[in-house]
């Protein structure tokens, strides 16, 4: 009698799991069959009418028959458990080409950009990097780089002056002479800075701009190694396919003194507009130490010689990231100084 | 400096490069080419021609139609020239050719304008006779062509069906040098091709001078004194009468056009050539006009009236140099020639002067009186005293080769000593030292003497010759060295001293860190000038007498604008921030680092003290705690926020241009760092910002010695943390800043962290009342906090609240 009842009550059971449609129909059958008032749990209740030598057999019928349709159940569910993940995948499906959130960093000015490959570049070979005053004695500025009271370059023209003594220095080459001045050799450095010169601002000037001054004095330095020093530096910062040429010029704090080209890194070299269909492009002055220039600084020129070179920053910038007009450097429009 | 490929082939014979080659190889020997250009540029197919017939155009009564030969043939050209006659030699481009500009004389075309045969009104035309502008020529070079007009040669003829761009001297090159100051002798022809030789290792031909000197004496017609031997060290006088005014020979006219000289007259013309030819510029005087027979040079009287031979009277002073005669001033020493002395074409008898000037005075007072000229541009350089004589000389062959005149004899001159001449040691070990090479004596030897520089073997010293006078010492002669045997021939190496550990200073380091951190907070960095208008003070309203107003003067600034050196950082960004308000850029975040001069005393005796500053600056997408925020990350990148108080500032703190309720001073330990602020909105509008608009400055020089980089670790926490959270009542007035102070002393050790998490004013909360509720997190590194202990510390909290008028909600 038992028998029968189990056997309807399993029969009963797996037909309604086969037919329930939900999560939610399947646990109203666990909890109307297998439940604390389920029909197999009241089944087990009855076992105590039950003769002792029937019991075991009765016992593992009803277990047979819990364990199926627990077994059945938990299928389903996990059928259930699927198609619930799937319908949320589904329904989770977003368009990722629509734009990003992106937190927002601002941006460094070219000039710093172009200043820290530079400093970069120096610092790998060992060189310190300083500064000097912005506003100077004629001293540093003029006489201790060897530029006598009436060359042309003290002209008030070139020159913003406070007054007899005291102006805005117009070269970051008076940092070497601070430099030097400290006695401690040998000095191997680059100094960067804010230099002005009384120039009307336009495309290609402004009255305030920033150069990279670099200076080397010890024993056994040569013009060799300044070119050396250079040609490594050029190839670092523009790619190592960039030649140099050194061309002969004059700066009195300087001899033998040069220009430095580089080859057109827009053409390699072929010429093209950029650099005037010449093939190179004028990147800085240099030259061995004036020995007049290390006598004034306590510096013994027969011991001792070096050299120095000095970099516009600016141009550097306006090359490298081909920026057409140097105001736009100074204007700080952010839809210019978000580019880079 | 202009030279013509000619005009130095003159001097140096075998020169047979391309100009191409003449202009890399000079560059890269120290004479630098800026440009160079053909004369004869988009000119093709170009001959000597002689009209042999003209006849009206049947159809057109300004036309005519032409026969006209050309050597090899006779062909018919159509043109509307009027000032054609039979038997005029012209130049004829043929049907094929081309020419570089129009008869307009409007700008050439880049590739010049190609003739083809064609019908002028039905009558066939081959080719087309040529005005000077056609011919690319600058009409002004050549006053004896009608410009209107074609193109007529003159004396000499021409040979009919020759070339006719060689007839007219266009078969050459012009250059343009860029030469240093220290080469005052490369600004001249025969400078610059003695470089050109000793460049290409050719013979340098100096011209031959020679001429007959007549039985009068120079020395009887002129007598020269110099007063002032300091502004002119030397002046060489001579005299040349028979004077016959006429146009020069075309050989020197052509030349002097080669370099962009308008040919006058054979006397001007002479003076001209040799301004060029030997870098000397000369002034010739009619005699008749020099009274007393005396030149005196001298300096000028203050006040001085003089008028120059342009018809200007200007006003001289007491250091501008005076060319006199007997009784009056003549001229203004190496500058310009009198009204009252000038050449006419009556002259009969002509005082040459060669003189050497003291450079920089003469650049000082052309600049001073604003009559700068060639000549001046050539004196203010600072000119070879030996190079006078030489040039006089030279101007005196010309006048008997150009038959201008007859040479008195012998030369006056003035003016102080001649400089000794120099000797320079030759040390080839040092010089190979120096440059970093191994060139023997012998090779050096060599490469001197090609550039004129002897050297004595007897003594081992290099003679500087006169024109060399930036030659002085073992370095120099190093470069003359270095320069020939070539600068790409120097090995390329590295330093072999001693290695060295490179580095930013510390300053640098600090400054980089607050960079980067500016940039992650989404700043971008500004570039401002350094000096500004004084008008700045008035727009930030900072009061009279405020200390910021003591600002360094620059003595000649580019304008008022840009007069002074800021005391204040702040307006450089606020113009940028208008600038992109302007533009409509939304969210501008912007950062600057720039100094700030700061005068210990005015007027400025001593250098002033350069303080950098960091000024920060946005609009949009944030507002004052967003600025407070973006303070303590940049305080926290440096290691500095645990050490740093912000605070209402004081009334001696307030910041004029700030919001005044708005603002926060920030003190790092004691001392002063900086503020920040919501921009006062009168600020704002007058700049144009019509927005909040936030600001920070930072004064890093407080900040360089306390910032560090050092990072201990204290083991994380393994013990629970205990919170609690107050609600309370507070009245408005109190600053959270003093609610915070005080649970943070009461919390001692124990209280971790304290976080305000809602506040609210409004109509639940009383008037003059604020709602603050803080979570409290406890925490004991050692072990568990008991609730007993927390009980303790949060009842002497709750104690300071009551002590300050604060209710705790229920």
């Amino acid at each position: 009698m038992i028998k029968d009842s189990l056997d309807a009550i399993r029969k009963k059971a797996l037909e309604q799991i086969a037919a329930v449609e939900d999560a939610e129909g399947l646990n109203d059958i666990r909890v109307a069959v297998l439940g604390k008032k389920g029909e197999l749990t009241s089944i087990l209740k009855s076992m105590k009418d039950v003769s002792p030598e029937e019991r075991p057999a009765i016992g593992a019928l009803v277990n047979s028959a819990r364990e199926e349709i627990e077994r059945v159940m938990d299928e389903k569910k996990k059928r259930f458990d699927q198609a619930v993940m799937d319908a949320r995948l589904r329904a989770e499906v977003i368009d990722v080409t629509l734009p990003s959130k992106r937190s927002v960093l601002g941006h460094l000015h070219p000039n710093t950009i172009a200043l820290e490959e530079v400093e970069r570049i120096f610092i790998g070979m060992g060189y310190e990097v300083v500064e000097g005053p912005e506003i100077e004695k004629d001293y540093y500025n003029f006489e201790a780089l060897n530029i006598p009271a009436d060359h042309p370059a003290k002209d008030e023209q070139d020159t913003f002056y406070i007054n007899g003594d005291l102006l805005l220095r117009t070269q970051t080459s008076s940092a070497q002479v601070h430099e030097m001045e400290k006695g401690r050799l040998p000095i191997k450095m680059i100094s960067p800075g804010r230099v002005f010169r009384a120039d009307e601002v336009d495309a290609t000037h402004s009255p305030s701009f920033h150069q990279v001054e670099g200076l080397v004095i010890d024993k056994n330095i040569t013009f060799a190694d300044l070119k050396g020093t250079l040609d490594d530096f050029s190839k670092k910062l523009f790619g190592e396919q960039t030649k140099t040429k050194f061309r002969p010029h004059h700066f009195p704090f300087t001899e033998p003194s040069a220009e430095m080209d580089v080859s057109c890194f827009k053409c390699g070299g072929k010429g093209c507009r950029f650099c005037k269909g010449s093939g190179w492009i004028e990147i800085l002055g240099c030259g061995m130490v004036h020995p007049h220039v290390l006598e004034m600084s306590g510096i013994d020129s027969k011991e001792y010689t070096g050299f120095a070179f000095g970099v516009g920053l600016e141009r550097i910038a306006l090359l490298k990231y081909e920026i057409d007009d140097m105001r736009l450097l100074y204007e700080n429009d952010s839809r210019f100084l978000d580019q880079f | 400096m202009n030279a013509s490929y000619s005009w130095l082939k003159a001097y140096v014979p075998d020169l047979s490069c391309t100009d191409q080659e003449l202009f890399d190889a000079l560059t890269l020997s120290g004479t630098k080419g800026e440009t160079w250009s053909r004369l004869d540029k988009n000119l093709e197919k170009i001959v000597v021609g002689q009209v042999k017939e003209i006849k009206p155009h049947p159809d057109a009564n300004k036309l005519v139609v032409c026969q006209v030969d050309i050597g090899s043939e006779t062909i018919q050209i159509v043109t509307g020239a009027t000032n054609l006659f039979e038997g005029a030699v012209i130049p004829v481009v043929l049907a094929g050719g081309k020419v570089a500009g129009g008869h307009d004389g409007g700008p050439l075309p880049e590739n010049g304008i190609p003739i083809k045969a064609g019908k002028l009104r039905g009558i066939d035309s081959n080719g087309m006779m040529c005005s000077i502008e056609e011919l690319g020529c600058d009409k002004n070079l050549w006053p004896e062509s009608n410009p209107e007009g074609i193109h007529i040669f003159s004396d000499p003829l021409p040979e009919i069906g020759s070339d006719a761009l060689e007839a007219m001297g266009l078969r050459d090159a012009l250059f343009e040098f860029e030469i240093t100051s220290n080469r005052v002798d490369c600004y001249s022809i025969l400078g610059i091709a003695r470089e050109a030789a000793a460049t290409f290792k050719l013979p340098f031909v100096k011209p031959e001078v020679k001429f007959t000197e007549t039985d009068v004496k120079t020395s009887d017609l002129i007598s020269v004194e110099v007063k002032d031997p300091d502004l002119c060290t030397r002046y060489c006088a001579r005299i040349c009468t028979d004077i016959k005014i006429e146009q020069s020979p075309k050989w020197l006219r052509d030349r002097l056009r080669s370099c962009g000289i308008r040919p006058i007259n054979n006397l001007v013309d002479i003076t001209n050539y040799v301004m060029l030819e030997y870098g000397q510029p000369m002034h010739a005087f009619d005699l008749e006009t020099v009274s007393g027979n005396k030149i005196v040079v001298r300096r000028a009287a203050d006040g001085d009236k003089f008028t120059t031979l342009d018809g200007e009277e200007r006003v001289m002073d007491h250091d501008v140099l005076m060319i006199c005669d007997a009784e009056k001033e003549i001229g203004i020493a190496g500058i310009m020639g009198g009204e009252n002395s000038m050449i006419t074409d009556d002259v009969k008898t002509v005082l040459f002067e060669a003189a050497t000037f003291n450079g920089p005075n003469i650049r000082k007072s052309a600049k001073r009186i604003g009559l700068r000229t060639d000549a001046s541009g050539f004196f203010e350089k600072g000119l070879d005293p030996a190079n006078a004589e030489a040039a006089i000389n030279r101007a005196c062959a010309l006048v008997e080769e150009l038959g201008c005149g007859k040479v008195a004899a012998g030369m006056v001159e003035a003016g102080a000593p001649l400089p000794a001449q120099k000797r320079i040691k030759l040390e080839p070990e040092r010089i190979n030292a120096l440059i970093g090479t191994s060139i023997d004596r012998a090779q050096m030897i060599e490469i001197l003497k090609r550039e004129e520089v002897p050297v004595d073997e007897a003594t081992d010293e290099v003679i500087v010759p006169s024109f060399r006078q930036d030659l002085n010492e073992m370095c120099d002669i190093a470069e003359e060295i270095a320069r020939f045997y070539g600068y790409d021939r120097i090995p390329v190496t590295l330093p072999k001293n001693s290695a060295t550990v490179g580095g930013l200073s510390w300053k640098l380091r600090v400054e980089k860190e607050l960079r980067e951190t500016a940039r992650f907070q989404g700043f971008s960095q500004a570039f401002c000038y350094s000096f500004e208008s004084p008008k700045v003070f008035d727009r930030l309203r900072i009061p009279e007498g405020d200390p910021a107003r003591n600002a360094i003067t620059i003595s000649n600034p580019l304008g008022e604008d840009f007069s002074i050196m800021r005391t204040l950082s702040v307006n450089g960004i606020l113009t940028g921030l208008a600038l992109n308000f302007n533009r409509r850029n939304k969210d501008v975040r912007l950062f600057e680092m720039g100094n700030v001069y700061i005068a210990k005393s005015l007027p400025l005796t001593e250098l002033p003290d350069e303080r950098m500053q960091m000024t920060l600056a946005f609009y949009g997408g944030g507002d004052f705690f967003d600025m407070k925020g973006v303070v303590e990350e940049l305080l926290e990148s440096v290691s500095l926020l645990s050490g740093s108080v912000i605070d209402k500032p004081g009334e001696e703190d307030m910041v004029p241009y700030l919001h005044p309720g708005r603002q926060a001073v920030i003190c790092i330990g004691k001392e002063k760092a900086g503020f920040f602020g919501e921009l006062h909105p009168a600020v704002a509008a007058d700049y144009g910002i019509k927005t909040r608009a936030y600001l920070a400055v930072l004064d890093l020089p407080v900040l360089y010695d306390k910032a560090g980089f050092e990072h201990k670790y204290t083991g994380i926490a393994k013990f629970p943390a205990v919170t609690r959270d107050i609600s309370m009542v507070v009245p408005s007035g109190i600053p959270a800043g003093d609610i915070e102070k005080m649970i943070r002393q009461r919390g001692g050790k124990t209280l971790e962290s304290l976080k305000l998490f809602d506040i609210y004013e409004g109509e639940q909360i009383g008037e003059g009342f604020k709602s603050m509720a803080y979570s409290l997190s406890f925490r004991n590194k050692e072990k568990t906090l008991s609730d007993d202990e927390v009980q303790g510390t949060m009842k002497k909290i709750l104690n300071g609240l009551s002590g300050m008028n604060i209710e705790l909600r229920s």
